[in-house]
């Protein structure tokens, strides 16, 4: 028996990741900065972590309920009312996830199947298109742009949607691009889908972390309220990456079938987690805050850095990435990442990783300290220096 | 403003560029509005956290408790103004609670601030008593953990 010929298709067709040869080359070397992590490099805020420590030593080791306990749903329907003016039943309308990512899982899995097609604006958060692929369905790229400020614009939308568009993906504030949408570019995306027999997975996981006014859910425009799953969670708001734990919020109907996934797939939420993230929901305002401050700072000084080098860079307003082009200097994102790691010990990742119209840019976060930061732009901008009329 | 001071009470070496690029704002607003905070005293110093167990300098510090008379008229200020103008003395705090001043010493060795206790601080008129006690190990100062960083074992690539 060959095993390879028992992986399903679809999941053997979805090509094997193109940045493994950066860890193999970062692994090797000494006093390397890598601008590749998409998460925080704050540690979990004391309390949070205390909460969870607490909630083992008094033994709150078992199960929950499937869709996570009621009180931690409670305060996330608080939150959301509080920060975002969407409002959610906690007991129907929201279930707890193990990160965003399994929300986004098992929304497309309860939705979508062979024959549907899946809208997702690119560049994007990879797992979008490897869940939908995994169920069959097919992944329907729209290609942002940079002269739009990768933001989604209505008649690119238009153009995508047919009589077989299940889901429409809508991921903003965007990894990688920075990007976010305001009220009234949302609007518009609205008034294409309102009338329309779809459903909106609206990632809003980096919703706190918006730099410019405050964010919109898309979850919060009533006409489209009824279709659309807001999927949020604590890993980069709170910095709770590896606690994993997320949360899907919207119509019974949508959340049941999810719940019923959730269940069988998962069990419930890790305890420990949900209790953490109970007190960052109760305690951690000043906290979220300061982390923002701070992101907000490292931001204006990786712009202006890409500027100072010679390349072209739109002002990411959300998220902690910094999407610039880099074209101009003749290489593709591929050939610069892998000459920028291997000259200057810098790790950025190429922007064709997420999305074929990710080429020509590259993802570096501002996820990483002051000091790495100031150091990596004067090493890129060393970079682009020594490769100018070469290629 | 007040993200100066949040940046500035971290890093008292940030540079007026630096913060500028950091807030968007120019270097000349940068620099005004740093030269008035200095004016107004709420930028009343730039100190570097030393963590002296580490150097070859011998340190001992002690935190006193002392209850003092108030005077007529001027409170606690007087008997606080005598003690702390006393080089030794690193801060001066007046408390609510079962005393009323908590004076932090730094000497050399024990003896010495001993001495200083014995010798300036309580015989001081208006000081009723003192308690004093040294401080073994500093764990934590000004909001920075004395302990060895921790380093950044994230992994290397994560989309």
């Amino acid at each position: 028996m060959n095993l390879s010929d028992m992986i399903r298709p679809s999941v053997s067709n979805v090509p094997p990741s193109g940045i493994r040869k950066y860890f193999d080359l970062i692994n090797e070397m000494k006093d390397a900065i890598s601008l590749g992590i998409g998460e925080p490099d704050f540690v979990t805020p004391w309390s949070i972590r205390e909460a969870g420590i607490y909630s083992l030593e008094k033994g709150h080791t078992h199960y929950s309920s499937n869709p996570g306990f009621i009180e931690l749903r409670r305060q996330i329907a608080k939150y959301l009312i509080r920060k975002y003016n969407v409002s959610y039943d906690p007991a129907k309308e929201i279930v707890v996830t193990v990160g965003a990512s399994e929300g986004i899982d098992i929304a497309l899995r309860a939705l979508v199947g062979p024959g549907d097609e899946v809208i997702i604006p690119e560049p994007s958060f990879v797992a979008y298109k490897g869940c939908t692929s995994f169920t069959g369905a097919t992944p329907v790229s729209i290609e942002l742009k940079a002269e739009d400020e990768f933001k989604l614009k209505p008649e690119q939308l238009e153009k995508a949607l047919t009589k077989r568009t299940k889901v429409v993906i809508l991921p903003f504030p965007n990894n990688p691009t920075g990007a976010i949408m305001t009220g009234e570019e949302q609007k518009k995306i609205v008034d294409v889908l309102k009338d329309r027999d779809v459903i909106i997975i609206s990632d809003e996981i980096y919703a706190e972390l918006t730099y410019s006014g405050k964010h919109v859910s898309f979850a919060s425009f009533p006409e489209i309220r009824e279709k659309t799953i807001l999927i949020n969670g604590f890993s980069k708001a709170f910095a709770m990456t590896g606690w994993r734990i997320g949360y899907a919020c919207g119509h019974p109907v949508l959340i049941e079938a999810m719940n019923k996934i959730h269940q069988y797939a998962i069990m419930c939420s890790p305890t420990t987690a949900q209790y953490a993230a109970s007190e960052a929901l109760n305690n951690c305002d000043d906290e979220v805050d300061s982390m923002v401050r701070e992101y907000n700072r490292r931001r204006r000084v990786m712009v202006d850095g890409f500027r100072k080098a010679g390349l072209d860079c739109f002002e990411p307003l959300g998220a902690f990435y910094v999407f610039p082009g880099i074209s101009s200097t003749g290489m593709t994102s591929d050939e610069f990442c892998e000459g920028l790691l291997k000259e200057e010990k810098v790790l950025a990742v190429p922007g064709s990783a997420f999305g074929s119209c990710g080429e020509g840019f590259i993802r570096t976060t501002y996820a990483n300290s002051y000091e790495n930061i100031v150091e990596a732009m004067k090493r890129i901008r060393q970079f682009v220096e020594n490769h100018k009329g070469k290629n | 403003m007040d993200e100066i001071l949040e940046i500035l009470e971290k890093n008292g070496r940030a540079s007026e560029e630096e913060i500028a690029l950091m807030l968007n704002k120019s270097v000349e607003e940068v620099r005004g509005a740093i030269k008035r905070l200095e004016t107004d005293n709420v930028i009343v110093g730039y100190n570097t956290l030393i963590n002296w167990e580490k150097s070859d300098r011998e340190n001992v510090i002690a935190l006193i408790e002392v209850k003092v008379t108030p005077q007529r008229g001027q409170g606690f200020d007087k008997v606080a103004e005598r003690i702390y103008r006393y080089p030794q003395v690193k801060a001066c705090y007046l408390m609510s609670g079962g005393f009323d001043l908590t004076v932090i010493i730094e000497g050399r060795e024990m003896k010495e601030v001993a001495l200083f206790v014995a010798e300036k601080l309580a015989p001081l008129e208006g000081v009723l008593s003192t308690a004093t006690h040294f401080v073994l190990k500093k764990y934590k100062d000004e909001g920075v953990v004395f302990a060895d960083k921790e380093l950044d074992d994230r992994e290397a690539l994560i989309l």
